[in-house]
């Protein structure tokens, strides 16, 4: 019984990392309704940064509220620079250039700080719960919960937050009622960017830093923001948690598999998960006029 | 002096100078790629993509061959080093290599990177009589001089090193129970088979729990525990610095205290150990060939020294705390010796059997290590010496070992 | 908000355009000659762009005129070189017979695949076939398969001498072969876009609820869409493995997909003979980004992706065709 309870307790702190990410990618996906390859490369741009300031005697919290701070104006950079000119092009078109973000952060994290692996701090303390999980993924685990609220309040309460819901689902009403949705883009952008940079900041420390840090990650944060309903922020976390067990118990007790294929049998299963409910666990579903 | 006599004389003159001009002709031979001042080397490498952490490997043979080039060059010709991206896909290594060798006529092909992707062009090396010296890989195949007399590998082959851990395990643990964690790919995988090959039969009853990962995973948190819960009191570690540095984490934060073998890929004190914490690390036992720049000791001796002041002249955005950037100094160095053995046949069957005549050692290297082969040897460094790290350095426990 | 992906394509530059026989004569003759001109290894490259062009051909019947956005055709490319390998390697089978084989098991697989995922749509379907491509090569490197597959090492495809009969080398040969192959693939392409069953195929992308209700049958034609799209692929898979000698389960990783992709859109979705362009692009681009800068050349691909969607936005075919029109108006 404490092996499964040890496999489920690593599956939470795998899945709190899932979560992190799947917000960023939730968020994102609010704004502009599309799904931003480059968002994990992003984090972990953001956390070079960090590292960066960190290393010249910029106190950790500082650190990181100047780098989010970094992210979030660099989203709204982003958006406005890149993506404006190229609005009216098709979706796909847009996938691309996603990728070729992806592969100028990848690249560029590479070429300024090397690939030998580095230390992050965390602002937890060293040590673990009886050996069982450790401090920082407890703490990291309440950070998603905390930005998961963070996030619902900003959607739910508040103006701009409904503004950019707006602007998301019905760009030319909004348009009509005085929203800018320009600028909401941008700030949804903003915003992921700034998420993202605390996803990364929070992963670091467990995975260690080092520029292809996030490429496992984003499809893992992908996938469960898929399989929690890519329409809510909620459902991205629990899909986080999701994954994150049924990978772990997935991987140890299906013998057959064993460790070998447990990234196969994780999207196998959510694939499943998929064709039972189509809009993911906790998504709405659309419908659509003709 | 009579007819007979000049005329003797002057057939012994004609022999004489037949004899010179002719060993003069016969002394300089080239092959493809190389002229009097010049000498042209192929290369790939992955400079992008996930394996992008080896392509330093690529710049540090680049900024060796720079050095050699401003002091003068191998026997007066310059190297001209010509190293492409493939991206460790074998499609991309197939396309670049006949590049190297049908466009730019390069002379051989050397230090490939990948097992996959030196696989790809395994065939096509020996096909075509392309030298495919001394591949960056540790998978054993490469030393197999009768089937394939063009490829010939250099580091001591992973086998190798799992052979000579499962000897430790042999000569030093009682009632050993090997727990393993791979990287599911060749590396990974050749390394565990070493280790069966030399526990023999008894290597079902000892190893009681594999597990492995993919280096797209994000942690390797739930290996290392299903590895402690198998009751294991010896972990055998097969990853990359990154996942050894978790593991090493992971492995102390539940209180596990197995007899920890770490393969030399990430025995590394600056690039593994520190990052996980020194004293977590105290007590890994491995396997070395040769120096780690990051450790104390190491950096005290004048052959550091000599490696520091080429990386600050030649390298300087490279990381002195990399061991790969070690490692691409020294592969370098046996390419010069082999040229420099060839003298001025430079012909691509010579350059193979300097290859397969080599004996030397480098600065760099452990003491007691060096590199050997023969017509029938085409593994050059077959030795490594067992280290302990005691939370501040490295210390030797052992003789240098050979593995056959 | 939706959850769609919306793949609008601008169909004209296929749909109704009858086949300009100059232009395609052209191509055909320049074609054919090529590689009688050019060194051998230039003819293998041009070969791959080829294999490149089918293969993001297939992937365009399913993500461009049938809006199925697929990140997973890695996996049927795989499916499609590995047939071939193992057939080639382990029974000794002739190598031209294993093409067609590899185009048939993808086709099955295709379609035994788009049927669960009639369900699913747009971001939903992209997860889908994302998990198929990551799991094709684990499955294939994994040790229960290793005996069939070679595992992590692979399998090496020798191929047959040229048939002596012919006074041509490997690199000729097979470039033929290919460049045979892709006229007749490509063909067949225009004429199923332009059938009914293309329309059906549009219809569905552009508003499947219409398409529904007018009669069509979605369902069939989605996943027999998947299947010839992953026919097609396979096709390219297995000139593949016979055109490089050589499978490994890293020759189709995730990254194949991704690059397939940008392929399919630089070449211009909903085009054709975009293809070729968005072959040629995805082989050439690479090499081209890494004569500037090593250190940085993946950055710089990056940066000429974003700035030929700046300067293209529907493509390269797309952009040819704007200018077409403009130079129409004004001659």
């Amino acid at each position: 019984m404490d092996h499964l309870l040890q496999q489920i307790l690593t599956g939470l702190a795998n899945g709190a990392i899932y979560a992190c990410l799947a917000l960023a990618v939730v968020m994102i996906y609010q704004a502009i309704d599309h799904f931003n390859f480059a968002q994990g490369e992003m984090a972990m741009f953001s956390t070079y940064i960090c590292w960066s300031m960190i290393a010249v005697g910029i106190p950790y919290w500082i650190a990181f509220l100047l780098t989010i701070v970094v992210s979030f104006t660099a989203g709204i950079a982003i958006e406005r620079i890149i993506f404006k000119p190229i609005h009216n092009a098709p979706v796909l078109s847009h996938i691309v250039v996603f990728i070729g973000l992806l592969a100028i952060f990848n690249s560029l994290a590479g070429a300024i700080w090397d690939h030998t692996i580095k230390t992050f701090p965390s602002p937890f303390p060293e040590g673990s719960f009886g050996g069982l999980i450790g401090l920082h993924e407890v703490g990291m685990f309440f950070v998603t919960l905390l930005l998961l609220g963070a996030i619902f309040c900003f959607f739910k309460y508040t103006r701009v937050g409904m503004a950019m819901q707006a602007a998301a689902a019905n760009p030319d009403s909004a348009e009509l009622v005085g929203i800018r949705v320009g600028w909401m883009l941008a700030l949804g952008w903003g915003l992921a960017a700034a998420i993202g940079a605390v996803a990364g900041m929070m992963i670091a420390p467990v995975v260690f830093l080092d520029p292809n840090m996030m490429l496992g990650i984003l499809l893992y944060g992908f996938a469960a923001a898929i399989v929690g309903g890519i329409t809510s922020p909620g459902g991205a976390v629990a899909g986080g948690f999701l994954v994150g067990i049924i990978e772990n118990l997935a991987g140890t007790y299906i013998p057959a598999i064993g460790s070998e294929l447990k990234l196969t049998v994780a999207l196998v299963l959510i694939v499943t998960v998929l064709l039972f409910k189509p809009n993911g666990l906790f998504g709405k579903s659309i419908v659509t006029r003709v | 002096m009579n007819t007979g006599r000049k005329f003797t004389l002057a057939l012994a003159a004609a022999a004489a100078f037949g004899l010179v001009a002719g060993s003069a002709v016969a002394e300089k031979a080239y092959g493809p790629g190389v002229t009097d001042t010049n000498i042209k080397l192929g290369n790939t490498n992955p400079y992008s993509g996930p394996a992008a952490a080896y392509g330093t490997i690529g710049k540090s043979i680049s900024a060796y061959f720079d050095k050699v080039n401003k002091e003068g060059g191998v026997n007066g010709r310059m190297i001209e080093f010509i190293s492409l991206d493939d991206g460790y896909s074998p499609p991309k290594t197939k396309e670049q290599t006949r590049k190297l060798v049908e466009q730019d006529d390069v002379l051989l092909i050397f230090q490939g990177l990948g097992t996959p992707t030196n696989s790809a062009v395994h065939n096509y090396m020996n096909k075509k009589k392309v030298p495919q010296l001394f591949v960056a890989t540790g998978a054993t195949k490469w030393g197999d001089p009768e089937n394939f007399p063009w490829t010939m590998g250099w580091q001591p082959s992973y086998q190798t090193e799992g052979r000579l851990f499962g000897a430790y395990i042999m000569e030093n643990v009682k009632d050993p129970k090997i727990g393993i964690l791979y990287q599911n790919d060749d590396y990974g995988k050749d390394y565990v088979k070493g280790l069966k090959d030399k526990l023999g039969d008894k290597a079902s009853e000892w190893i009681v729990a594999e597990e492995s990962y993919e280096v797209t995973d994000p942690t390797i948190s739930s290996q290392i525990i299903k590895l402690k819960n198998s009751g294991a009191n010896v972990f055998y570690n097969v990853s990359i610095p990154k996942f050894a540095a978790q593991a090493i984490k992971k492995v102390r934060e539940l209180e596990w205290d197995p007899v920890f073998l770490n393969n030399s890929v990430s025995n590394s004190v600056g690039s593994v150990y520190k990052p996980a914490g020194l004293d977590k690390s105290k007590g890994i036992i491995s396997l070395q060939y040769y120096q780690d720049p990051t450790s104390p000791d190491t950096q005290k001796t004048e052959a550091y020294a000599k490696w520091k002041a080429w990386m600050g002249e030649y390298y300087p955005e490279g990381d002195l705390l990399n061991t790969f950037n070690v490692y691409g100094y020294l592969v370098a160095q046996t390419m010069v010796q082999v040229l420099e053995q060839a003298g001025d046949n430079l012909t691509r069957e010579n350059i193979m059997k300097e290859a397969a005549n080599l004996n030397m050692e480098i600065d760099m290297f452990l003491p007691g290590v060096s590199i050997e082969t023969s017509a029938t040897d085409f593994y050059p460094i077959e030795k490594m010496m067992p280290v302990q790290f005691n939370g501040e350095r490295l210390v030797s426990i052992g003789k240098v070992v050979s593995a056959n | 908000m939706t959850t769609e992906v919306e793949t609008n394509t601008d169909s004209r530059l296929t749909v109704g355009s009858k086949i300009n026989i100059k232009w395609v004569g052209a191509f055909i003759i320049l074609g054919a000659l090529l590689p009688f001109f050019v060194e051998g290894y230039t003819s293998f490259q041009a070969t791959l762009v080829m294999i490149y062009a089918i293969a993001i051909l297939g992937l365009n019947l399913l993500t461009g005129f049938n809006g199925q956005f697929s990140l997973g055709h890695s996996a049927f490319y795989a499916i499609g070189a590995y047939t071939a390998a193992v057939l080639v390697y382990h029974l000794d089978w002739p190598v031209y017979v294993t093409i067609p084989i590899g185009g048939v098991v993808c086709f099955v697989a295709g379609f035994l695949f788009g049927l669960p995922a009639l369900r699913l749509e747009g971001l939903y379907l992209a997860l889908a076939t994302f998990a198929l491509a990551v799991a094709v090569p684990q499955i294939l490197k994994s040790s229960h398969l290793e005996e069939l597959t070679g595992g992590v090492q692979g399998l090496d495809v020798f191929r047959p001498d040229v048939p002596a009969v012919l006074p041509i080398d490997m690199d000729q040969w097979w470039y033929l072969i290919t460049f045979g192959i892709m006229l007749l693939m490509f063909w067949v392409a225009w004429n199923l876009i332009n059938s009914r069953s293309g329309r059906a195929m549009m219809a569905i992308r552009d508003n499947p609820i219409a398409a529904a209700s007018m009669g069509i049958n979605t369902s069939l034609y989605k996943s027999l869409t998947f299947g010839v799209s992953a026919f097609y692929t396979g096709i390219a898979g297995a000139l593949s493995a016979i055109v490089i000698e050589f499978v490994a389960p890293d020759s189709f990783t995730f990254q194949l997909s991704i690059l397939l992709f940008i392929g399919l859109v630089v070449g211009g979705t909903g085009s054709i003979w975009g293809a070729i362009f968005g072959g040629l692009f995805i082989l050439m681009v690479p090499n081209i980004a890494e004569e500037v800068s090593t250190g940085l050349s993946y950055a710089v691909f990056g940066v000429i992706l974003i700035l030929v969607i700046y300067v293209m936005p529907s493509g390269i075919a797309g952009f040819v065709n704007i200018l077409r029109v403009r130079l129409r108006k004004i001659f």
